[in-house]
Formats: structure tokens, sequence, C-alpha cells
């Protein structure tokens, strides 16, 4: 794929928004195109972290594995979410394994190369900083939504 | 187009008369989800009602209910109720058959205000036993399909296994071009679809702030927030409305158990438009 279209993918994407083309420009030599047939795990568990993803098309879910329950499937990403935050944490380690539940088109942007160019630049750091705490308070707050499990039957409520 | 808005006033001349029925049929649509259709042949002098209005069902011996209707208003001989099986009444109204006779009087409270989605798009965001309550408002929508703009429909539920209405769900997306969008807080390993709370849903939809209505049901800390969710895409409260649930007694506002601020659940609501009752919602002590 040409950079002058990753270009443009990349700043169509939601989380991007309204980068600065400046950034856009230093996002491009971290990322790649890549493809997830159904089925297939993009990342699993326990593994190296390197990668940040932008999801473009499809459905992954996010799976922890709970011996000896098995597999808890726990969040599905799609288009317009992004997909990891671990390549930004030491040990840089995935806490999750993803299941792509339907066919999935991203952009992978390389963890280390990210990292370098946060530390190199710190207003581009920033940048990328700024909208990730407000994916991980997002996140954090579906999950602690899921933890109340708002549908259980209320004491006292008869209907 | 029906028009339908608030304060509508029980048809009843003594809204405490109850009137006996028979169940028509028991739709079994979860484990601990049912829908009971009644026969209102015994029904003197008919029965109509509006989206969004709920019944006091009436288990001889046991105790009543406040229920929403599910059914379409269009058509009132197919009066149906969707209940969730959680409490003494409920679980009486569980064990009933086809035949089998319970009390019933109503309809009550406010309903959806349809009308104002005239000519514009329409975002319906249910929780759980929440779609039942809004279903008639589906029914009304799709029957005046080109009378409105997108109609979209976010609904989470706990598990796939608690999904209300599937079938109704697929009609409504292929036949009508109904948006909709589907969640569980629970996924399992045959679960394809997505996992994660209703608010979710959000990250995939474009709404148009000035010309989308939106209707709202579910547990009031989910209504909370998908209310916060609406503000950030820009919706102005008074096109937001919600449907709010108490423990309602006695249905026409007599006895306070439903008492809501100012007004009670039972009388000016379950409906009520985002205005009215925003500053109530972070009151912990109603």
């Amino acid at each position: 794929m040409k950079t002058e279209d990753l270009s443009e993918i990349l700043h169509q994407h939601p989380f991007l928004g309204d980068l600065a083309d400046n950034y856009i420009q230093t996002l491009l030599g971290c990322a790649t195109n890549i493809h997830v047939p159904e089925g297939a795990y993009l990342i699993r568990e326990g593994q190296v972290a390197n990668k940040f993803y932008l999801i473009r098309t499809g459905r992954l879910t996010l799976e922890m594995d709970v011996p000896p329950r098995g597999t808890a499937r726990i969040q599905t990403v799609g288009p317009g979410e992004v997909l990891g935050w671990s390549w930004l944490i030491y040990p840089y380690r995935w806490h999750f394994s993803a299941c792509a539940v339907a066919e999935v088109r991203a952009l992978a942007l390389d963890g280390e190369c990210l990292r370098n160019k946060c530390a190199n630049d710190h207003d581009f750091g920033y940048a990328m900083l700024n909208r990730l705490t407000q994916v991980m308070e997002r996140r954090l707050e579906a999950t602690r939504l899921q933890l109340v499990d708002l549908f259980a039957a209320t004491p006292g409520v008869d209907r | 187009m029906t028009t339908s808005m608030y304060a509508v006033e029980p048809r009843v001349s003594d809204p405490m008369t109850v009137h006996p029925v028979s169940i028509r049929r028991v739709i079994w649509e979860t484990d601990d989800t049912f829908t009971l259709q009644l026969d209102l042949d015994q029904m003197k002098h008919g029965f109509s009602f509006k989206p969004g209005q709920f019944n006091m069902l009436y288990v001889f011996g046991v105790g009543e209910a406040a229920i929403s209707i599910s059914s379409d208003a269009a058509k009132p001989q197919l009066l149906s109720h969707t209940i969730h099986r959680v409490g003494t009444v409920t679980s009486a109204l569980a064990q009933k058959k086809r035949g089998d006779s319970i009390g019933l009087r109503g309809p009550y409270g406010s309903s959806w205000p349809i009308d104002v989605s005239y000519k514009k798009d329409v975002c319906i965001v249910a929780g759980g036993i929440g779609l039942a309550p809004l279903r008639p408002v589906m029914y009304e929508l799709l029957r005046n399909r080109n009378a409105f703009g997108r109609i979209i429909l976010l609904y989470g539920a706990r598990s796939p296994l608690d999904l209300l209405y599937r079938v109704e769900l697929e009609e409504w997306s292929k036949v009508y071009h109904v948006e909709v969008l589907i969640t569980v807080d629970r996924g399992d390993s045959s679960w394809k679809g997505h996992i994660g709370v209703v608010t979710t849903l959000f990250s995939y939809i474009k709404l148009d702030a000035r010309a989308t209505i939106a209707y709202v049901c579910g547990p009031e800390t989910m209504m909370k927030y998908t209310l916060d969710e609406l503000e950030r895409r820009g919706l102005p409260e008074h096109q937001v409305y919600l449907s709010m649930e108490r423990n309602m007694k006695c249905a026409v506002g007599f006895c306070g158990h439903c008492q809501y601020g100012p007004d009670f659940i039972c009388k000016d609501g379950p409906v009520f438009s985002l205005p009215k009752v925003h500053h109530l919602l972070e009151k912990k002590e109603l």
C-alpha cells in the first residue's frame, strides 16, 4: 500500500481524529496494514505486547484464560476502536487474547517505534497519551458497569 | 400515526376496579422472562392503550404487580405483557397457563411521545426487560416507517440467553431497515456478537444530534450512563425521553409508594422527558 494511502487511513480513524498532519506523518513510520481472518487470534495472553492496533473493519473479542473454567469472553472491539495499551506499559505483555469473530482489517502501530517517538517528541507523546487515556477511561467505565451486573434482579421489586 | 403524549388518563371509571381476564397464550422468551397474551373478551368496554403505559396484573390471593404493556397498541385484542420472574407476584404469574384467569386494571401512566419523532431519526436504547415497554414504540414506528428517518436500536442484555424477541429483532433489521445493534454483558463461546455494556454500542453509530429523538429504558444506572453518551453526542435534553421504574402499588398516585421528587412514577410517569427528571437522577434517596 502506498504511504499516502496509509496516511489517509490514519487520518480517517476516529482515534486519531483531529491529530495534526505532522503527527500523522510521525505515525506513518510505525504503521502497517494488517488483515486477520475470522477465527484467527491477533494477540495472545502472556505474549510480548509490541503492537497497537487501530481497528478499521471487523470485530475482535477480548478473552482471558480462567482455569479451570476455560476461556472468558470479556469485551468486543470493533470498527473505529483501538486495541491494546500494554505496548506502553512495562513489562509490555498482553493481559488478554484477541480473537477475530469477524474478519478484521486494521492498522498495526509498532509499540517500540511509538514509544521512541513519544519519548523524542513530548508534544506528540502528550497527544497520543491524551487519546489513550480517554479510551482507557471509557473502557474502565464499561468494565465497572459490567461488574455491577446491571440486569440482576432487584430485591423487593416485583416486575 | 398515533399521537401519544403525556398524562393519559386511565380509561376505567373507577381506577381501582379489577377486570378478570383469561390467559390466551404464554410465551417463554428466556429462562426467567415470559410474555402473557391476554384474552380481553370479558372486558365489556374494550381496551386501548398507548405505547409506554402499564397495567396492574393481579394474581388472585397473591397480589398485584405493575407490568408494562409490550404489545402493539393497534392490536389491543392481542394485549401482551412481558414479565421478568423476580418476586412473589411475578413468580405466581409464571405458574399460570392458557385459560387461567387473572385480574387486570389499567392502562396507567404516561406514554412515549411518538409524534415528536415525525420526520426525525429515532434512537432507542434498551437494557434487559427495558425492551418490553419500547416494543410498542417500535410497532408504531414501523407501521409508518416512511414517516421517520433512521431508526436505531441499541439493545443490551446480560447474556445471549437473556435476549428478548430475537425473531423480531432480526425482522426489524432485515425487513424494516432498523439499525439493530445488540450486546451482552457476558458472552459464551458460541456468541459471535458484541460483548460489553450497551453504552459501548454508541462507538458504532453516528447521530445527527439536532434531528434525533432518543427513547431510553432499562436499569437506572444503565440509563444514567446512556444519558452521558447522548450528551457527549450533543443531543439536547428535550429530545430525550426515559421510562422510570419504582415499586408501584396503587397506580393512580394515591399511595405514594412510587413518589419521585414532586411526581409519582405511576401517574406522572413512567415516561418522562429528560429535563423533567435529570436533576433527580443523581439523588440517592430517591
